[in-house]
C-alpha cells in the first residue's frame, strides 16, 4: 500500500508518457496507412471512375458514359471466351492443386524415411518464378510439328504414344457445347490443360504444406479415441480428419483462387493466349487494352471485374478471420 | 521344430500381414519416387539442356544426356550475342530493386507489426484488417493510376519506382507477419519497460529488436522471393530495356526468335538460381512466410 502511495506521482508521468507514447505510435504507422490508402483503396476508387468514362482513346476524355465499357465488353467475344477460359482454369487449377496437395501431404505424414527431402522436392516449385516454370512447361508441352518433341518425344521412346497429344497447340473445345444467344462455345478449351498442370506443378507444394501443417495439427490422442471407439481407418479419415481440415481448406481456396484469377505471367509465357485465344484469360486483355490498345477504360471496366470477384470471395474471409481472432484473443 | 509346434500355427498369419505391410509401404515409397520424378522433370529438362554445346541441340535429341559439359549456353543467355540480350545486366537491376526494396519492407513491416500488436488503438483492428486487403487485391486493378501517379512524381521507367511500388504492395503481408510474430511477445515484458521509463522507441529497440530476428529472416526471404520473382510490375514501369528485372529479361529471350532453346533453358535456370539457393539453405523460414499468407501462420 506504501509503495502504491509513494509511487501515485511517478505513476501518473508515466501515464503522461504512455499517452505521449500512442501519439508517437500513430504517427510511426501513418506513412503505411497513407501510402495503402492512396495506393490500394485510392487507387482502385480511381481505376472504379475510370471504367465508367469515355477514356478509350490515347487522349484522356472523363466523359461519364455509365456502364457502357462494361456492356461492350460482355457483348465482345473474346472477352466472352476470356471469362469462359477464366473459370476453367480456376476450377481445374482449384480442385487438382486441393486434391493433388492434400494426396501428397497424407503420403508425407504417413510416417516415410526421408521425409523432409521428400518434402523439400514436393515445395520448392513455390521458390520459383512463374516465368521460370512457364518456360520450362512450355518446351515440354510444345507437341512438335513434324516429328514429336518434349513430352510427346518422351512419352514416343517409353511406348507410351497414346498419351500423345498437341497439348498447347491445341485449339479445339471439348466437349463442344453451343447454346443459342452466346457466342462462345462453352467447355473446356483443351490447350487450357497444360497451363493447368504446369500451375498445379508450381502451387501444389502450397496446399501440400498447409495440409501438412493442418495434420500435425490434429492430436493423436482424438485419433486413438476414435480407433479405440471401433473407427476405421477409413472412417477416420472421412470423419475426423477431413472436417478438422476444413479452415485449411477455405484458406487454400482463397489464396489459390485469387491467385489464379490475376494470373498472368504464366500464361503469357507459356501459350500468350494462344491458340486463337483460347488460353486468354482477363488479366491479359486487360493488360492488351491498357498497353497496346490504350484503350483505358474498358482496361479499367476489366480490372474492376476481377477486382468484384475476388472482393466478393476475400471480404467475408477478412472479417471472419478477424472475428476468430476476436474471440481467440 | 517339432518341439515348437505350438506357436508354429499364428506364425503365417503375422508373416502374411507383414509382407502386406512391407509390400504396401514399397507401393507407397514407388508412388512418392513417382511423383518427385514429376516435381524434377522440369528442372531435370532445363539442367541437361543448358549444359549442352550448341552442337548437341537438336529438338529430337532433347531428352539426351550431354555427351560433355558446355557452358556455351550459359555464356550466351549471361553475356548475349548472336540476337540474344544477355541477361547480366538485368541481373544488376533486379538486385538493385531487390536488395533496398527488402530493407525498407522489412523495416516498415517490423513498425507496423510493433504498433498494431503492442499499441493498438481505437479502430487499429480495422485498419489493420483493410492493411490486409491490399494482400488479395489482383494488381490489374491499380495498374492504371499506379502508371500515371508514378510518371507524375517522375518515377515511371526508373528502378526507385520499382522499389517503391514493390515496399507499398509489400506493405499488408510484411505487417502481417510481424504483427503475428509480435502478438507472441509477452505484454508483461512491453509494461516492463515501461516501468522501467522506457518510450515507444526505447521499448522497440530494446526489448522488441533484439527478439526479432526469426521474423526479420522469414520476411526478409519472402520478400526477396517474391520481388524476385515478380513479372507484372517490372513489365510495366520499367520501359527501358536497360531497366528490365530478370523476369522480364527472361520472357522477352523466350519470346524471340533468334534466341536457341538452350540458351533460353541457361537463362530460365540463372533467373531461378538465386531464389532456389535461399531455398535450400532457408527452406524452413521460407515456408514460414508462405504458410503466414493464409493469414494463420
Amino acid at each position: 500500500m506504501q509503495i502504491a502511495q509513494a509511487s501515485t506521482a511517478a505513476s501518473t508521468i508515466r501515464k503522461k508518457r504512455i499517452n505521449y507514447d500512442r501519439v508517437v505510435a500513430i504517427l510511426m504507422i501513418l506513412p503505411s496507412l497513407i501510402a495503402i490508402a492512396v495506393f490500394v483503396y485510392g487507387f482502385i476508387a480511381y481505376t472504379g471512375f475510370v471504367s465508367l468514362t469515355n477514356y478509350t482513346t490515347p487522349k484522356p476524355d472523363f466523359t461519364f458514359v455509365g456502364l457502357n465499357n462494361y456492356l461492350q465488353l460482355f457483348s465482345e467475344r473474346r472477352f466472352q471466351e476470356n471469362i469462359r477460359n477464366l473459370i476453367v482454369f480456376t476450377g481445374l487449377f482449384l480442385v487438382t492443386c486441393l486434391l493433388f496437395g492434400l494426396a501428397l501431404a497424407l503420403l508425407i505424414d504417413s510416417r516415410v524415411k526421408g521425409e523432409s527431402i521428400f518434402r523439400s522436392i514436393y515445395l520448392f516449385p513455390m521458390a520459383v518464378s512463374f516465368i521460370v516454370t512457364g518456360v520450362a512447361w512450355r518446351w515440354l508441352f510444345t507437341p512438335g510439328d513434324l516429328e514429336p518433341t518434349g513430352l510427346n518425344l518422351l512419352f514416343d521412346r517409353a511406348g507410351l504414344g497414346f498419351l500423345q497429344s498437341r497439348w498447347i497447340s491445341d485449339s479445339r473445345v471439348w466437349p463442344d457445347i453451343q447454346i443459342p444467344g452466346i457466342k462462345v462455345r462453352l467447355m473446356v478449351p483443351l490447350a487450357m490443360i497444360p497451363v493447368v498442370i504446369a500451375a498445379v506443378w508450381q502451387m501444389s507444394g502450397f496446399c501440400m504444406a498447409m495440409y501438412l501443417a493442418g495434420l500435425r495439427g490434429i492430436p493423436d490422442e482424438i485419433k486413438e479415441a476414435a480407433r479405440v471407439d471401433g473407427c476405421s481407418e477409413a472412417q477416420l479419415f472421412r470423419h475426423i480428419t477431413l472436417p478438422l481440415l476444413r479452415p485449411i481448406t477455405l484458406s487454400a481456396i482463397i489464396v489459390l483462387t485469387h491467385i489464379s484469377l490475376k494470373t498472368f505471367d504464366l500464361i503469357i509465357t507459356m501459350t500468350g493466349g494462344g491458340p486463337g485465344n483460347k488460353t486468354e484469360v482477363p488479366s491479359l486483355y486487360m493488360y492488351e487494352l491498357r498497353f497496346s490498345q490504350f484503350n483505358t477504360a474498358e482496361a479499367a471496366a476489366v480490372a474492376t471485374i476481377l477486382l468484384l470477384v475476388v472482393s466478393v470471395l476475400v471480404v467475408p474471409y477478412l472479417v471472419y478471420n478477424r472475428r476468430v481472432q476476436e474471440v481467440e484473443g | 521344430m517339432s518341439a515348437s509346434a505350438a506357436p508354429v500355427a499364428p506364425a503365417p498369419t503375422v508373416h502374411r500381414h507383414n509382407l502386406r505391410r512391407r509390400f504396401s509401404r514399397l507401393a507407397l515409397y514407388a508412388v512418392m519416387i513417382g511423383l518427385a520424378l514429376f516435381f524434377i522433370l522440369p528442372v531435370y529438362l532445363l539442367l541437361i539442356t543448358a549444359f549442352k554445346d550448341f552442337s548437341q541441340v537438336s529438338l529430337n535429341r532433347m531428352w539426351d544426356l550431354p555427351t560433355s559439359l558446355s557452358l556455351e549456353s550459359f555464356n550466351r543467355a549471361w553475356n548475349g550475342g548472336a540476337g540474344t540480350t544477355g541477361m547480366r545486366g538485368s541481373f544488376v537491376n533486379s538486385l538493385l530493386v531487390v536488395v533496398p526494396a527488402t530493407v525498407i519492407s522489412c523495416l516498415l513491416g517490423s513498425l507496423n507489426g510493433y504498433v498494431l500488436s503492442k499499441w493498438k488503438f481505437p479502430g487499429s483492428e480495422t485498419l489493420f484488417t483493410m492493411i490486409l486487403f491490399g494482400m488479395f487485391i489482383p494488381y490489374q486493378s491499380i495498374l492504371v493510376p499506379l502508371v500515371q501517379v508514378l510518371a507524375a512524381i517522375g518515377l515511371y521507367g526508373s528502378l526507385s519506382g520499382l522499389i517503391l511500388t514493390h515496399v507499398v504492395y509489400g506493405i499488408p503481408i510484411t505487417t502481417l507477419i510481424f504483427r503475428n510474430y509480435y502478438a507472441g511477445v509477452p505484454k508483461e515484458l512491453v509494461e516492463a519497460g515501461q516501468i522501467d521509463g522506457s518510450d515507444f522507441f526505447g521499448i522497440y529497440r530494446h526489448i522488441m529488436l533484439p527478439l526479432s530476428a526469426p521474423g526479420f529472416v522469414v520476411v526478409a526471404i519472402w520478400q526477396f522471393t517474391s520481388i524476385w520473382n515478380e513479372f507484372l510490375f517490372g513489365l510495366i514501369i520499367t520501359n527501358d530495356p536497360r531497366l528490365r528485372p530478370v523476369t522480364v529479361a527472361l520472357q522477352n529471350m523466350s519470346g524471340s526468335q533468334f534466341t536457341q532453346w538452350n540458351v533460353q533453358m541457361a537463362g530460365a535456370l540463372l533467373v531461378a538460381i538465386p531464389t532456389l539457393i535461399v531455398y535450400i539453405f532457408l527452406g524452413r523460414y521460407f515456408l514460414r512466410g508462405l504458410l503466414a499468407g493464409s493469414l494463420k501462420g
